[in-house]
């Protein structure tokens, strides 16, 4: 790897998270209106006017546009209109509580998966095989608002085991991991499953097992690391979905206090700057996972070259 | 009972029989292997692809899996069962140690994934309990030893970044690592180029001299068993057909598919019009053919032939031969043109 490889990708990584930027200032401006969201539905013309001139919504689309990245090149991301505070604030206080779920929920997924994808390889077409690519299908398939409704309703409601909302303790944490985490679980096991069908298949398998090697040592060192890279692409995959849309749903259902769920409050108030602010913080954090997997991937496999 | 009596040979293979049970049927990969080899000899299985000869490897070495398996026979290690229900513990410690194989494809039988290092060195640390240090400067004397340079910087160095050649020398330094007594290699040189082949084999000779190896080589090329093998054992659809000293076997094969074989290998020093074969294809496994495997291309099968199998018979100087018509020239011109050439 080289200087040049991380310049490079750092250059692509400023074009993507500007472009998400552009496309997310101009669709909020198209789509929605803060004014009348704003102020009660009675408020004359000229309140109007006098509110949005006030928001400098009234100024030309690229005047605005020109001013807002202004702003951005000193890290400035302006006010939100609901709260009347640095938006930038509100994402750095919510973003804990997002992190917080969705790194619990992926390891979840991944000591879940891994597990239940080996022990299948071992004997595709058997008994647990089988089980294990049934209960994937049906993890996978799951809606996500439908899965967390179902165990905020067993756990929460039937059997008072867990809390229905909130954040606080870990208990509360439980549920809303779980729902993230079950949906990826099932694509993860599949993907684990069907590399390692692929890596036992191997001639170094079979060479690893003439050398005397324990089979723990054959399946969980020598096949699993060349397995790995495919299920981590996609684990990369769902950790970017994660972030930037289950977070969303799973944070909704649960009145989970992150990014997720600000981000539909702010578009619930017409927050744009708030929303921009929200969009701007992931598209960084998609950038820079993007980036730490290619790392990943070398360190895993030394026949991979970054250029 | 005198010693060498009581030593016997070091490995037996006894009426060994592999079964595929596919779904489309079941497929005798074996039908009953028999041979032996003694210490500090050199045996060529010979045969074509499909006939046994790998599965006969495989088996010695524990690699039979799903949906194949042992049907019967036995496999002795010194005179103990590799198979037998108590024999586990036991063939998990030959395997590897005592026992070590070398790959037909050096560019996939090398985890791509770990150092050169890390591959030598997990077979010392297992097998010989070495600590970190100890299997380092083991590694870097046994690459040494199959004529790899700079062999503790190849320690370092993953298999992409070695050629083939060096490769196959990195897989025998790993055969090699617990000073095993017997290599069985399986197709050692049929994925290089010629230069390196013949390198190969001198390096596989005068490690089996050097060290007192006993090699099981399994290949298709005649010409690589004359030049390495002491005996040879003719392998044809699942069983053996016919074994004996290399050196006889060439002058006087007794068998059908033996002088077949010979008789199509191409000779730089012939002119002739072209490649010559054994007419037909070697037999479906999944419905073998009644009696002698062979007498579908047999030039001089007999009615007997298709009725009965013959067994593997000893013959006079070691040989033994499963032919009901052993010796009889099978292409009678051809054999005195070998005569004539002497």
């Amino acid at each position: 790897m080289s200087a040049g490889f991380l310049l490079r990708r750092l250059g692509h990584g400023i074009v993507v998270v500007l472009g998400v930027t552009i496309v997310v200032f101009i669709v909020t401006r198209m789509v929605g209106d803060p004014v009348r969201v704003m102020l009660p539905i009675d408020a004359s013309d000229e309140q109007r006017q006098a509110f949005a001139h006030h928001l400098g919504l009234d100024r030309p689309l690229p005047a605005q546009f020109a001013d807002f990245f202004a702003k951005l090149a000193r890290f400035d991301f302006g006010e939100s209109l609901w709260q009347r505070r640095p938006a930038i604030d509100i994402v750095l206080e919510r973003l804990p509580a997002t992190l917080e779920l969705v790194l619990v929920g992926m390891a979840l997924a991944l000591l879940l998966a891994i597990p239940l994808g080996v022990i299948a390889a071992l004997r595709p077409g058997r008994g647990w095989d089988r089980a294990t690519v049934s209960l994937s299908l049906l993890g996978l398939s799951l809606p996500q608002f439908w899965l967390g409704l179902l165990l905020i309703i067993l756990f929460a409601v039937e059997w008072g085991l867990l809390p229905t909302s909130g954040r606080g303790t870990p208990g509360h944490l439980i549920l809303p991991a779980l729902t993230l985490a079950l949906p990826a679980t099932g694509r993860l096991a599949m993907i684990a499953r069907s590399s390692m069908i692929d890596e036992l298949n191997q001639p170094y398998v079979q060479t690893a097992i003439a050398k005397g090697l324990p089979l723990r040592r054959v399946v969980g060192l020598h096949a699993l690391r060349n397995a790995a890279n495919p299920v981590l692409t996609l684990a990369g995959w769902e950790l970017i979905r994660s972030l930037a849309g289950y977070a969303v749903v799973v944070e909704t259902v649960f009145a989970w206090p992150g990014l997720g769920y600000v981000a539909i409050q702010a578009i619930q108030r017409q927050d744009l700057v708030l929303l921009q602010t929200v969009v701007f913080v992931v598209a960084i954090m998609v950038v820079a996972i993007n980036l730490a997997m290619d790392l990943v991937y070398k360190a895993i496999d030394p026949r991979i070259q970054l250029e | 009972m005198s010693a060498a009596a009581a030593e016997g040979p070091l490995l037996q293979v006894k009426g060994l029989q592999v079964r595929y049970f596919t779904e489309r049927g079941t497929i005798e990969a074996s039908r009953g292997v028999t041979l032996h080899l003694d210490r500090g000899e050199t045996l060529g299985l010979v045969g074509e692809s499909g006939s046994g000869k790998s599965v006969t490897s495989q088996a010695i070495l524990g690699l039979i899996r799903e949906p194949g398996r042992i049907v019967a026979g036995d496999i002795v290690w010194k005179g103990r069962s590799l198979l037998a229900a108590d024999g586990a513990a036991y063939a998990r410690r030959v395997r590897g140690k005592e026992i070590a194989l070398v790959f037909q494809d050096p560019m996939t039988s090398l985890n791509p994934v770990f150092t050169i290092g890390l591959q030598i060195t997990e077979v010392l640390r297992h097998h010989l309990k070495l600590g970190r240090r100890a299997a380092s400067d083991r590694a870097a004397e046994l690459l040494d030893l199959v004529g790899i340079s700079a062999p503790r910087q190849r320690l370092a160095q993953y298999p992409h970044e070695l050629s083939g050649g060096m490769r196959q020398r990195a897989l025998i330094a790993m055969a090699l690592s617990c000073e095993p007594e017997l290599l069985v290699a399986d197709e050692p040189t049929t994925a290089l180029d010629v230069t390196i082949q013949a390198q190969i084999l001198e390096l596989l000779g005068s490690l089996q001299q050097r060290l007192g190896l006993s090699i099981l080589l399994i290949t298709h090329d005649l010409g690589v068993v004359a030049a390495l093998c002491h005996r040879v054992a003719v392998i044809y659809a699942g069983r053996i057909v016919e074994t004996g000293r290399a050196a006889d076997l060439f002058a006087r094969p007794a068998h059908p598919y033996t002088m077949g074989l010979l008789r199509s290998t191409p000779r730089i020093d012939v002119v002739r019009p072209r490649l010559v074969a054994i007419d037909g294809t070697p037999p479906d496994l999944s419905h073998p053919p009644a009696g002698c495997a062979f007498h579908t291309r047999c030039p001089i099968a007999t009615d007997a032939c298709m009725a009965e199998a013959p067994s593997l018979v000893p013959q006079a100087g070691g040989r033994t031969v499963a032919c009901w018509r052993a010796f009889t020239p099978a292409w009678p011109g051809e054999a005195a043109n070998r005569r004539a050439r002497g």
